[in-house]
This record gives structure tokens, C-alpha cells and sequence, in this order.
């Protein structure tokens, strides 16, 4: 008898007669698919037209005349969400502009990936400061690959992208969560809102409970004014 | 100045250099509002204070019968120490060039009110409602005081002086946490939220009243009146912040009847990363690299209006070498930069990427002489305070560096110059997308405080570098570029034009780097902690690839850091006529009147 793991990691006991066990192979569906699904969507990642900032100069220079993007199939650069598979966050991602991203990443189709280029998108960079900057895109995204540097150089974003190739290679239709869930709405990220300051809806009932007891603190103070007066 | 400096031909056709008429001017006001004007006399400080009511009236005459008609700047100060709130406006006279007539309004900084200079100079648009954004400055009159930069809501206005921010660790670097003591931490592990954000205290959000959808339409207003005769509606279009043709994140809300523009509103402030407030923040050689990030395309020049400014501050020598290499890396970004911006207006245009790569393969060219000059293709970081970090290398693509810059000068880009001239001028569609759209007439142009290619693209030959030269510009010779008939298809042309001007700067520049081999490249003064010798003020300004970029900075005596440190962003007050060239064309014309501003975000938004 052999024991084949499957996709899923699990085992199926099939018995194979003992002349055949060369010829045979027991697999499962998606361990035959993988390859062939990973081969194509590796090499056709089309990315959202999409510049934020300084660092989407050195991506126009990925896709332009000498470091020539298109040699991993990742030249057409599309202008709508629902086309790309692949988002380059690439510059600072401020306050008045994140809902407008989070908005972008639900408008794209599965299965999506984000790439986060330079120090602003995955940290906040030199602008980490400023009142208006988000520290970091992952605060709001999923990022799968993160890729230093101010402004990385074309060199560095090439291998940041074949980084997302091998990163793709280890996916799996069985383990993929794209092709999981019930609910097709259950994956959109909440959109924050703009209020006096960046608000994260996840974040609602903290803020609440923080002004609750600034609230508090102050009624305490004007009755310790009042009390003393 | 040593003796390699050319003599400059003595024809007859050179353009003179300018007396300064600021001192005649100052005069003349004195004498015509004498108990409203009055010297500002703080030490180290210059120009006019005026009366806040008397300011409209001051402005007219100033352009009206004393030749200033150009308003090119107009920053917000705070003086929390004094109380106030103060306006700063430069104005520069088109005809006669030369230094900025300064004048400055003080109000009370509780109920900060000054009487709006827009209807007399439309320029004044955007930078006043920027100072009413960023500062809280009321400007009486202003036909459309809204937030530019922050959205509608924001809290406070985040300039002044007392206003801190979520991150806020000290007044001034350098930090004590990161030295002497360099106990670094996480700025997010000290906030309750875990995120670069603040709120006012007791403010508890019900969910409701902020519909991300609804928030990021506010503003735009969808008008339904119908024209008389047709039973047409007009519609209001969003265009952007996402959008390929916007040249980053740039929006701008249309109104139309049918196909045509009846309606422009910018909107911006996408990109708006606090340069201002971090630059008061950091000791003054600590803002180069952050120069470097407003027009991210240019920022070899970027850094040379900062370091001239600061250089007035601290009154630096520069030695020559130094003053030659500066030339030559604003010439070649300069070259650079319209390599860049013809690619994208041509993009726009519809000849779609294929323009595009033919110039950026020579763009790389440049690149690669800055990486191997100042270690970064983009972000330089180079000028310093009386000189240049670096001298040239010695070798650039395995070729020595002169030989490199002879071959580039001489060779490679004229050669590409006149191949897309070739290809691309003469050809149909650029000439009848391109011949009569978009079109600013040169009073318009001054009106709106247009600069660069924009403003001399419609007929006026002003050039910071010939009007007020710095370095030695003045001992260059080089011609104005300028074309007349205002349109899109001027502006591409006058990119090349100045390109050629820049190569002929360039040639001229070559011998004087040979010449000085080997030299200083940077004066005596230790670039580290720098304080300024003196208090005062200065404006130290650039003719930018995009236009006049200009840097307002104040510093008190012995600190090491701006009091108030103010960008005049060339592509941020050519956008205020923008809408003015899209009147009456269709939506496709306005992606590319856009391109022939040529923007880039990170000097619109900062
Ligand atoms: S990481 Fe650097 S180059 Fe990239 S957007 Fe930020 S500041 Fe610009």
C-alpha cells in the first residue's frame, strides 16, 4: 500500500498493485493545477496604473526603455482596479488619500497582491512624522512584499517582484483563500474615514472609550474648579 | 573670481543686467501712503509692513503704476512670540527683473484678518487659501476660502506654531531621544491608537456621519441647471485622484455641457506630506534631502534654491568650482526634467509610450552621472551650505567623467533633441491636438503668477536666471527661450528651445570644469551643527525646470534651525490657471493642457 499526501496536506490510502507502482502517481487536483495556475499568474502579474509619489518615478523607469518590466510579463500597466492583479504602492500614502487606496484594493479582483515600494509605503519613511502621513500601508492593506529603499532603484523593484513570483509559486488553489469563502463581500477591507483625523472604522469603539474617559477627566476637573470655588 | 570665467561678448544684443528698482519703489510707496507703510525694522528683516485695510489699495498701485505686477509668493507666518499673524507677499516687475519688493501685513493672531489680494491678483488664489488651511488665516474677499491641502473637518491648523502633531517628540531636532542619549523607540508604541493619528480630546465618532463614499466627493458640487434653448443638464465629473492621465494623485472635479468644460475645480492635497512643518522641525542642513522630495524629478535644482537661500542667511562664499558643478547639474536636470515631461505631455497626447522610451534612455544617461556623482539617481541630496557634497567622479559607465559629459554635451543629447524634434514636431496630431488649445494670453500669465516654460511659452521672457541671476549665470551666455502664441503646442516647443539653451549653457560650462580640476568644492565653514550668525530673513530663488521655485525662511540668532521655512512651489500656483485654459474644450484637451503645465505632485501637494 502507498501513502500519497495530498494538496491539502492530508493523507488518501489508495491501494496500488505493487507492478503498477512505478506508473502511478496519486495526486490530487490542485497539486496537478498548481503549477500550471502559478506558471501563468506569475508571469502575467499586470499592475494598477497607479503613482503615488516619488517612488512611482523609478516604477515608470521599471517599465520604461532600459530596465524593460516587460520581461516578467508585468509591462501592461492598467488604469482600472478591476484589471490588475497587482497593486505597487508606490510613494507616501498620506491621510487624505488611504480610504481612496483601501477603496482601490477592494475594487480589484482575486486573486490581488500589494507590493509596497519604498520607505513611505511601508513605514511612513522621512515623512513618518508629518501630520498628514500614514505610517505605513499595512496598517490598512495585506502586504506581501515590502521593498526598501528611498526610492528603491529599478533594480531593487525587479527584485522585489520576482520576490512576489516565488512568493506565487508557493500558492495553492486548495490553500488559496480566494477560493475558500462563502461570502464573496467577506474580504473587503474596511474603507477608514475621514474625520478630524485618519479614522480606522476597526478602531471605532477605542476611540469612543478614549474620548469617553477624556470626557470623564474633564467633568472631574470642573468639578473640582466648581467644588474649590 | 579666477580668470576662467569667459568675458562676455560686448554686442549690442546682450541683455542688460538689471538695476534694482526695489529701493525706487519702496521709495515711491513711502512717500503715497506715508502713515500706512513703514520699514520693517526688526534686525536682519526687510520690505514693507502695511496696514491690513490699506493692503488692496498698496497692491494696486504696486502693479498698476509702479511696474510689480508679478505676485509670486505669499506665505503665512506665525510670530506666537509677538502675537501676530503675518502675510509676507514678493513681488517681482516683469519688465525691469531684479530683486522681490517684499511687503508684510501684521494681524492679531486670535482673529487673523487680512483683506484678500486675489481679485487684484488671481495668482494669490491657492497660497491664500493655503495660509487659511495651514495657518488660519482669514482672507476677507477671498472668492473661495476653503481647506486646500487638509480636507474639510481636519482639525486645526497644523502651521501654527502651537498646533502639534501625532508623532510630536520636541520643538526643534535634534531629538534628545536620538542624540546624545539615542534611546530610539517606535514613534506608534507611545500612541494609544498605534497609528500616526490624534484626535480632539472628547471627539467620539458615531460611525454614521462619515460615509467614506459621501467624504471623498465633498466638495464637489453637481449643479442640474439646464441650458436655455438645448434641454441639456450640465454634469459634474471627478477626475482622479487615481487616474493615468493625472500625473500622480491629482484630482480635479469637471463640470460639463455635453463634452465641454463650463467648470474646473483642482482639488488636491493627496499628496500633502508636511514638508513645512517637518522643515521648522529639522536643523537646516537636515531639509536638503527633503528638498530633494517636493519636485522629485528635479531635485538637483531643488536643492540649489534651498542652499541659496541658506546661504543668504549665513552669507556663504561658494567656491568656483563649486558654482560651475552646480551649473551643470540644474542645466542637466533641467534637461532631464523635459526629457520627462515631453514624454508624458506626448503620452497624453496620444502617441502612447512610444516618445516616452526614446527620451528615457538618454534621461539615464543623467541618472547615471548623478548616481555616480551623489550616490542616488533621484534623490541627490548634494548641494551643501557653501559648496557641493562631492566632487565629480572619476569615471561615469566606465568612461571618464569629462569624456562622459563631452560625449553627453556634444553627442548623445542633441542627437536625441533632434530625433524627437523630428519624429514629433511636424507630426499631424500633435500639431492639431497641440496649435490653439489651452490657451493663456501673457496678461493672464502674469495675472495668475504663472511661471517657467508656462509663462514664457505665452510671450513673456522672464528668467530668474537672466532677471535675478544667482551663481554665474550672468556670465553665461544663453537666450531666453520664449514663444508667443500661448498654446500646448508652444509649450512642447519651448521645452525644446530651452533644452537647446541648456546644451549651449552646458558647452560653455565644460571648459571652466576641466579648468578648475582638482579644486575646493566647498567652503571652510563645517556643513554639522550649523547655527546662523544673525537673525533675519531670506528668499532665496531658482528658475526651476517647472518655474520660479523660492524658499521663505526665517531663523532667530545662534539657532540651528528655521523659524518659518516657506515653498514657493512653481507647479502649485501654475495650477491656478488651469482652469482658465480648459474653459470651453473638451475632456480629453484637459489631460493634455495638463501635461503642458507639467506638475509633479510632490511640489503641488508638499
Ligand atoms: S520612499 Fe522616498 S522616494 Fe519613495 S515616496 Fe517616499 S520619499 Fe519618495
Amino acid at each position: 500500500m502507498t501513502t500519497t499526501p495530498n494538496g491539502n496536506g492530508a493523507t488518501s490510502e489508495i491501494e496500488v498493485p505493487d507492478e503498477l507502482a512505478n506508473s502511478v502517481v496519486i495526486t490530487s487536483i490542485a497539486k496537478l493545477l498548481d503549477p500550471i495556475y502559478n506558471w501563468s499568474r506569475r508571469n502575467s502579474l499586470w499592475p494598477l496604473g497607479f503613482g503615488l509619489a516619488c517612488c512611482a518615478i523609478e516604477m515608470i523607469c521599471t517599465a520604461a526603455s532600459r530596465f524593460d518590466i516587460s520581461r516578467f510579463g508585468m509591462e501592461v500597466f492598467r488604469a482600472s482596479p478591476r484589471q490588475a492583479d497587482l497593486m505597487i504602492v508606490s510613494g507616501t500614502v498620506t491621510k487624505k488619500m488611504a480610504p481612496i487606496i483601501v477603496r482601490l484594493y477592494n475594487q480589484m479582483a482575486e486573486p490581488r497582491y500589494v507590493l509596497s515600494m519604498g520607505a513611505c509605503a511601508s513605514g511612513g519613511g522621512p515623512f513618518k512624522e508629518g501630520y498628514n502621513v500614514v505610517d505605513g500601508i499595512d496598517k490598512f492593506l495585506p502586504v506581501d512584499v515590502y521593498v526598501p529603499g528611498c526610492p528603491p532603484t529599478p533594480q531593487a523593484l525587479v527584485n522585489g517582484l520576482i520576490a512576489m513570483q516565488e512568493k506565487i509559486d508557493q500558492q495553492s488553489i486548495a490553500t488559496a483563500p480566494w477560493y475558500r469563502k462563502s461570502d464573496p463581500g467577506a474580504d473587503l477591507l474596511p474603507v477608514p474615514l475621514l474625520g478630524p483625523d485618519l479614522v480606522d472604522v476597526r478602531q471605532l469603539d477605542l476611540i469612543r472609550k478614549e474620548a469617553a474617559a477624556a470626557n470623564e477627566r474633564i467633568e472631574a476637573e470642573a468639578a473640582a474648579v466648581e467644588a474649590s470655588a | 573670481m579666477s580668470d576662467t570665467i569667459l568675458e562676455a561678448p560686448a554686442t549690442g544684443d546682450q541683455p542688460v543686467v538689471f538695476d534694482n528698482p526695489v529701493d525706487e519703489v519702496t521709495a515711491a510707496l513711502k512717500e503715497r501712503f506715508t502713515e500706512f507703510v513703514a520699514d520693517d525694522t526688526r534686525p536682519g528683516y526687510g520690505g514693507l509692513v502695511v496696514s491690513a485695510d490699506k493692503i488692496v489699495e498698496v497692491a494696486e498701485a504696486l502693479r498698476d503704476d509702479l511696474g510689480f505686477n508679478y505676485l509670486s509668493s505669499v506665505t503665512g507666518v506665525d510670530l506666537i512670540e509677538e502675537d501676530k499673524m503675518e502675510v509676507v507677499y514678493h513681488a517681482y516687475s516683469i519688465d525691469k527683473g531684479g530683486d522681490a519688493m517684499v511687503l508684510k501685513v501684521q494681524v492679531d493672531r486670535d482673529n487673523p484678518v487680512v483683506p484678500s489680494l486675489t481679485p487684484t491678483y488671481p495668482g494669490a488664489d491657492f497660497q491664500e487659501r493655503e495660509a487659511w488651511d495651514l495657518l488660519g488665516i482669514r482672507f476677507e474677499g477671498h472668492p473661495d476660502l476653503r481647506r486646500i491641502l487638509t480636507w474639510d473637518g481636519f482639525h486645526g491648523h497644523p502651521l501654527r506654531k502651537d498646533w502639534k502633531e501625532p508623532f510630536f517628540e520636541e520643538e526643534a531636532k535634534p531629538f534628545g531621544s536620538r542624540w546624545p542619549a539615542g534611546e530610539v523607540f517606535r514613534a506608534e508604541e507611545k500612541n494609544v491608537y498605534g497609528k500616526n493619528v490624534q484626535y480632539p480630546e472628547g471627539w467620539a465618532p458615531s460611525g454614521a456621519e462619515y460615509e467614506a463614499e459621501t467624504d471623498s466627493y465633498a466638495g464637489i458640487t453637481y449643479s442640474r441647471e439646464s441650458t436655455p434653448g438645448l434641454k441639456t443638464e450640465k454634469v459634474t465629473v471627478n477626475m482622479g485622484p487615481q487616474h493615468p492621465s493625472t500625473h500622480g494623485v491629482f484630482r480635479m472635479a469637471l463640470t460639463l455641457d455635453g463634452e465641454t468644460i463650463v467648470g474646473l475645480k483642482p482639488v488636491m492635497g493627496y499628496l500633502h506630506r508636511n514638508h513645512e512643518k517637518i522643515g521648522e522641525r529639522n536643523t537646516f542642513i537636515q531639509n536638503i534631502p527633503y528638498t530633494d522630495r517636493l519636485d522629485y524629478i528635479s531635485s538637483m535644482s531643488n536643492n540649489l534654491g534651498y542652499v541659496l537661500g541658506v546661504e543668504k542667511l549665513m552669507e556663504a562664499e561658494v567656491p568656483e568650482r563649486a558654482e560651475w558643478i552646480r551649473i551643470l547639474m540644474a542645466e542637466l536636470t533641467r534637461i532631464s526634467n523635459h526629457l520627462w515631461a515631453l514624454g508624458f505631455l506626448l503620452n497624453d497626447m496620444g502617441a502612447l509610450q512610444t516618445p516616452m522610451i526614446y527620451y528615457y534612455i538618454e534621461r539615464e544617461l543623467i541618472l547615471d552621472l548623478f548616481e555616480a556623482t551623489a550616490g542616488s539617481r533621484m534623490m541627490c541630496n548634494y548641494m551643501r551650505f557653501g559648496g557641493v557634497a562631492y566632487d565629480l567622479p572619476d569615471q561615469v559607465r566606465d568612461q571618464p567623467v569629462m569624456d562622459f559629459l563631452h560625449d553627453l554635451v556634444y553627442d548623445r543629447l542633441p542627437r536625441v533633441l533632434h530625433q524627437g524634434d523630428e519624429l514629433v514636431t511636424g507630426n499631424e496630431i500633435v500639431r492639431a491636438r497641440g496649435i490653439g488649445y489651452g490657451y493663456l494670453s501673457a496678461e493672464d500669465a502674469i495675472a495668475f503668477s504663472a511661471a517657467g516654460p508656462l509663462l514664457r511659452a505665452s510671450g513673456v521672457p522672464y528668467d530668474v536666471r537672466r532677471a535675478n541671476p544667482y551663481s554665474y549665470y550672468e556670465h553665461l551666455d544663453f537666450d531666453v527661450a520664449v514663444r508667443y502664441n500661448g498654446d500646448i503646442y508652444d509649450r512642447y516647443l519651448i521645452r525644446i528651445d530651452e533644452m537647446q539653451q541648456s546644451l549651449r549653457i552646458l558647452e560653455q560650462v565644460l571648459p571652466h570644469l576641466k579648468a578648475t580640476e582638482g579644486a575646493s568644492i566647498i567652503g571652510s565653514k563645517p556643513q554639522y551643527a550649523l547655527r546662523m550668525p544673525n537673525a533675519g530673513e531670506a528668499y532665496g530663488r531658482v528658475e526651476n525646470p517647472k518655474g520660479e521655485l523660492g524658499y521663505y525662511m526665517t531663523a532667530k540668532r545662534r539657532s540651528a534651525n528655521p523659524e518659518r521655512y516657506h515653498v514657493r512651489a512653481p507647479s502649485f500656483i501654475n495650477l491656478t490657471a488651469l482652469e482658465k485654459m480648459c474653459m470651453g474644450h473638451k475632456v480629453a484637451d484637459v489631460v493634455a493642457i495638463l501635461g503642458s503645465i507639467d506638475i509633479v505632485l510632490g511640489e503641488v501637494d508638499r
